[in-house]
C-alpha cells in the first residue's frame, strides 16, 4: 500500500462499515492525498460510494476511525465538516422550487453570484428561474454541482456523477472537476469508467472486492 | 347554556330494536360471503358493554356534585390510553408512545385552556370529559397518520434528504418538505370533514343534542365550537408528533438512521 504524504487528507484505520446485515467498507489502512484529482476504481459492491460517505459523515464507520487532516472525524463537527466537504451524488437530487432557490439553500445569493455561479458549470444565466426539477440530467447534474460549491468546500466528493449523462455531459463535467481541482480544490471521483479514470485521475485507488485491501 | 326541552333517550324495548340494523349488517355479510359476521357481533356487543361500563363510571364522574379532580384523573387517563393506542397501531415508529403522550398532553391543555379559559364552556365535570373525549378521540386517528407518512416520507425522500444534509444543514432543516407533506396528509381529513359539515352529514354530537331535544340553533353552536375544536387538536397533534418524530430519524451528529419499514 502506497502512503500519499505524511498528512493525508483522509486516513481509514481499521474502518468497517456493517449496514443491512452487509459488509459495507473495509479498510484496513487507507490514506487519500490532498490536491488534484483522486479517481477512486473497483467492482460493485466494494464499498466505493460507501467510502465517500464515510468522508461527509453521512456513514459513520462500525468499527475504527476516519481522521480528516489529522483529527478524527467523531471529534469534528459534522455540519461545518459538510460545508468544507461537499458532496454530488450519482443521481442529480433537484429541490423543488426553481434553481436559483436550489442555489440559495444554504447561502445568501444575490442574483449576480447566482448567474456567476451558474456560468461557472457551463450553464447560461437564465436557467436561474427555471424549475430544477425540470431540467435535463446534465443541466441537472451541474446545478447539483453549482448548489454544493455554494459552501465554498475545500474537497468535493463525486459520486460516479456522470453515470447516468451523455457523453457531452459527462465530458463538461470532467472539464468542471479539472478546473476546480487547479483552482485548489481536492477532488474524490468514483467512476466504473476505466477510459475517465485514466483521462480524469491524478492518482488512482482501487478498492477490490470483497472489501478487504485497498491499494494507492 | 344549553336549554334542554325534553329528553329522547331509547327505551330498552328501543334500542333492542336497533338491534335489528345490526342484524341487517348480519344479513349482507352473509349473503355476500363477506366472513365478517363475528366480527359484527364482537364489535356490537362489545360496544355495548364499552359503553354500559363507560355510562355507569360517567354517571358518577359528571354528576354536578362530584370533585373536578376526577375529570381531570379521566383526561389523564384518556391521554395514556390513546398513547398506548397509537402504539399499537404504529409499532413500526420509534418512541410512538412518548411522543403521542406528549402531542395528546400538548393539544388537551391548549384546547381546553382555550374553551375553558375564555369561557366558551362552563368548567365542570359534564364539559370536561366529554370536550376533552373530543379532542383526544378525533385526534387519535390523525396522529397515527402524521407519525406514518412522516417515517414514509422521509423514507420515500432519503436522497433529498442526504442532499440537504451534505449541504451542512441540520437533521431537522432537512426533512422540514417531508415534514410539511406529511403533517397537510394527516390534516386533510379533518379540513374536509369541517368544510363538508352539515351538507354531506350532521355530526354526532348535534344530533345527540337536537335528538336530547335542545333547539337546532343552540346545537348548531355548540357543534361549531366542537368542529373548531377537534380542527385545531388535530393540528397540534398532526404537529407535535411530525415535529418530535422528525428529532428521532437522525443520530447525534445528525445522520440518518435506518429508517424502519412501515407493517
Amino acid at each position: 500500500m502506497t502512503e500519499p504524504g505524511p498528512n493525508p487528507l483522509f486516513a481509514f484505520r481499521d474502518v468497517t462499515v456493517v449496514a443491512g446485515g452487509h459488509t459495507r467498507l473495509r479498510a484496513r489502512s487507507l490514506d487519500i492525498a490532498s490536491g488534484g484529482i483522486t479517481v477512486i476504481t473497483g467492482p460493485s459492491g466494494a464499498g466505493k460510494s460507501t467510502l465517500l460517505r464515510c468522508c461527509n459523515r453521512l456513514v459513520a464507520p462500525t468499527t475504527g476511525r476516519v481522521l480528516y487532516r489529522g483529527t478524527s472525524l467523531a471529534d469534528i463537527e459534522p455540519h461545518e465538516h459538510r460545508r468544507q466537504v461537499g458532496m454530488v451524488f450519482q443521481q442529480p437530487v433537484p429541490f423543488p422550487g426553481t434553481v436559483a432557490e436550489n442555489l440559495r439553500t444554504v447561502a445568501d445569493l444575490d442574483d449576480g453570484e447566482v448567474s456567476e455561479l451558474l456560468e461557472r458549470v457551463a450553464l447560461a444565466p437564465n436557467v436561474a428561474q427555471r424549475e430544477a426539477t425540470e431540467l435535463s440530467g446534465g443541466e441537472s447534474q451541474r446545478m447539483c454541482l453549482a448548489r454544493t460549491l455554494t459552501t465554498r468546500p475545500s474537497v468535493l466528493l463525486a459520486d460516479e456523477p456522470t453515470s447516468s449523462l451523455d457523453p457531452e455531459a459527462a465530458e463538461t463535467l470532467e472539464r468542471l472537476a479539472r478546473s476546480l481541482a487547479e483552482s485548489g480544490t481536492t477532488v474524490l471521483w468514483v467512476t466504473h469508467d476505466p477510459a475517465q479514470a485514466k483521462r480524469l485521475g491524478d492518482r488512482h485507488l482501487r478498492l477490490d472486492q470483497p472489501p478487504e485491501t485497498a491499494q494507492l | 347554556m344549553i336549554a334542554q326541552t325534553g329528553a329522547t333517550a331509547p327505551s330498552l324495548w328501543g334500542l333492542a330494536a336497533a338491534g335489528i340494523l345490526v342484524a341487517l349488517a348480519l344479513g349482507v355479510s352473509a349473503w355476500r360471503h363477506l366472513g365478517v359476521g363475528g366480527s359484527i357481533v364482537w364489535a356490537a356487543v362489545r360496544a355495548a358493554a364499552q359503553l354500559a361500563a363507560i355510562g355507569g363510571v360517567l354517571t358518577v364522574v359528571v354528576d354536578d356534585a362530584a370533585p373536578l379532580v376526577w375529570s381531570w384523573c379521566w383526561v389523564v387517563a384518556m391521554v395514556v390510553f390513546a398513547a398506548f393506542t397509537v402504539r399499537r397501531r404504529a409499532p413500526e415508529v420509534p418512541a410512538a408512545f412518548p411522543l403521542a403522550l406528549l402531542a395528546f398532553s400538548a393539544t388537551s391543555v391548549i384546547s381546553l385552556g382555550v374553551l375553558f379559559g375564555f369561557g366558551i364552556f362552563e368548567l365542570t365535570p359534564r364539559a370536561v370529559v366529554p370536550l376533552a373525549g373530543m379532542v383526544v378521540g378525533n385526534s387519535l386517528s390523525s396522529t397515527v397518520l402524521a407519525a406514518r407518512r412522516t417515517i414514509g416520507e422521509v423514507s420515500d425522500h432519503r436522497d433529498r434528504v442526504e442532499a440537504h444534509l451534505a449541504l451542512g444543514l441540520t437533521g431537522r432543516n432537512s426533512v422540514q418538505r417531508e415534514l410539511r407533506t406529511a403533517v397537510r396528509t394527516a390534516l386533510i381529513p379533518q379540513i374536509e370533514t369541517t368544510k363538508s359539515v352539515g351538507l354531506v352529514f350532521l355530526p354526532g354530537a348535534m344530533v345527540g343534542l337536537i335528538l336530547a331535544g335542545v333547539e337546532p340553533a343552540e346545537a348548531v353552536r355548540v357543534q361549531l365550537a366542537v368542529m373548531y375544536l377537534i380542527l385545531g387538536s388535530v393540528a397540534v397533534t398532526t404537529t407535535v408528533m411530525a415535529i418530535g418524530l422528525s428529532t428521532r430519524l437522525f443520530t447525534a451528529d445528525d445522520r440518518l438512521a435506518e429508517l424502519p419499514a412501515p407493517e
